[in-house]
């Protein structure tokens, strides 16, 4: 496949990025999409031009690293899947392919494609988590009954890999399906209920100062999460923050 | 208890309440002009009930022009600080694969919703409120349809109302199923509540170009 690669440079987070356009030639269709840019970079280092700057980690859609806009479509032209997950298949030969990165004010540019999501972190820490000492002395959890269908949500909620495609993808740059997958598999489960108000209210709040947009129910980050993690969840977080907002 | 308007979600919360609120209002408008087809007593009378009545008058219309106000108010500062979360655009986005237009276009639905509420407040309640309390004049329960009837004698105007019922379609096809994400619906109800969001969505704006068309044609066949 011979392909047109327009891709985002930036030098680094003060300056200012630009396309460029690259042009790459012998591409296999099987090669994943973070494959084909390891060969242009291996083009481009031959040549003595700085390499194209990306995340990259377990190659296996579980990190959640490899974050890139392709062709307008966070993760590219594929449903259910990360950027290393991509196939070159997905393109036709002579395509002309945008690569940028995630945008979101909350996301700015460290160079090139990758991009500072330490905004999710900051969320994380102001809530998510279970507060047990876990040194020996607690209950084994399998001994706490669950109802299966609470399980089951808690466990769809707790595969984001806090890629930030939700962010990425959602027109106002909202957080808001991040949040309440981190929410709700704790809410689901007689475990995080000890905590649930205090880390409801920390949460949202995190996210509110982080500078994310407001969720318009657009439902575009359900359709573009690699993990397809559901606006039912977003619905429970409100739940969650108004009742909690009631006990506060 | 410390329910403020600080939280996103909070004030999510809050726009679905007051669209909510101001469905019921135009769940209860449109009852009321629709009468006008059919009776023009039962139109007269329910129209002078709505204009005298103490309670309407001055504890409902009040909450309306508030449940009004906060909605657009709220709904442009939301837009402003969505707009502001992303400094710089993409080169390319394909939103359009994954999700529709109107729930994109939220603003530009409500600003011409908008627009026609200050020309239907320049049509029907300036005058209303220069009639009772300006020029006090003596009240006359069965000018409502004869007035009715003139305003809609333009077919310019007829046009604006009926682009703007189809504006209104499209922002209750979003918001009105939206509202009850927002409320925190659980999913088993999204079947229903989309599929009266869909039929009501049509339904009520459909019928408000219908009254507005048949009394443009009805009055011009008449005279």
């Amino acid at each position: 496949m011979k392909l047109i690669l327009k891709i985002w440079r930036q030098e680094n987070a003060n300056s200012v990025g630009k396309i460029v356009s690259y042009e790459i030639d012998e591409i296999s269709p099987d090669m994943s999409f973070l494959e084909m840019l390891d060969v242009l970079n291996e083009e481009l280092m031959l040549k003595g031009i700085d390499p194209i700057a990306f995340d990259h980690d377990c190659r296996e859609g579980i990190c959640g690293s490899c974050s890139m806009f392709i062709n307008g479509q966070a993760h590219g032209p594929d449903r259910y899947i990360t950027t290393c997950q991509l196939h070159m298949r997905k393109f036709k030969d002579g395509d002309t392919i945008y690569i940028e990165p995630f945008r979101a004010k909350t996301f700015p540019v460290i160079k090139d494609l990758v991009v500072d999501r330490t905004a999710f972190d900051r969320i994380q820490h102001a809530g998510g988590y279970i507060s047990v000492n876990t040194s020996g002395n607690t209950q084994d959890a399998n001994t706490i009954p669950i109802e299966k269908a609470n399980a089951d949500q808690a466990f769809d909620a707790a595969t984001c890999i806090g890629c930030g495609a939700c962010v990425a993808t959602c027109k106002n740059s909202s957080a808001m399906l991040y949040v309440s997958a981190k929410v709700s598999q704790f809410a689901l489960l007689p475990q995080g209920k000890v905590e649930a108000t205090d880390r409801v209210i920390n949460m949202v709040k995190q996210m509110d100062e982080e500078g994310f947009g407001n969720c318009t129910n657009t439902g575009a980050c359900e359709i573009e999460c690699p993990k397809a993690i559901s606006l039912d969840n977003i619905a429970r977080m409100n739940r969650e923050l108004v009742k909690a907002k009631f006990k506060k | 208890m410390g329910i403020k308007l600080g939280s996103s979600i909070i004030r999510k919360v809050a726009m679905a309440l007051s669209g909510l609120f101001l469905i019921i209002f135009l769940t209860q408008h449109f009852i009321i002009n629709i009468t006008s087809v059919f009776n023009k007593n039962i139109f007269n009378m329910l129209s002078h009930f709505m204009g005298n009545n103490f309670i309407i008058q001055f504890i409902f219309q009040p909450i309306l022009i508030f449940g009004v106000i906060f909605h657009f108010v709220m709904g442009f500062i939301l837009e402003w600080q969505n707009r502001n979360a992303r400094s710089t655009n993409y080169q390319v986005y394909d939103n359009s694969s994954n999700s529709s237009w109107v729930s994109r276009n939220m603003i530009i639905s409500g600003i011409v919703v908008l627009s026609f509420l200050a020309l239907h407040f320049y049509d029907f309640w300036i005058p209303e409120i220069k009639y009772k309390y300006i020029e006090s004049l003596p009240a006359n329960p069965d000018r409502y349809y004869p007035e009715l009837i003139h305003k809609f004698k333009d077919p310019i105007k007829v046009i604006i109302y009926c682009v703007s019922f189809v504006f209104l379609s499209l922002h209750l096809l979003h918001g009105f199923a939206s509202s009850f994400r927002s409320l925190g619906a659980n999913s088993k109800f999204y079947y229903s509540i989309n599929l009266f969001t869909i039929v009501y969505s049509i339904f009520i704006p459909l019928g408000f170009c219908f009254i507005a068309l048949y009394h443009l044609l009805i009055s011009n066949v008449t005279h």
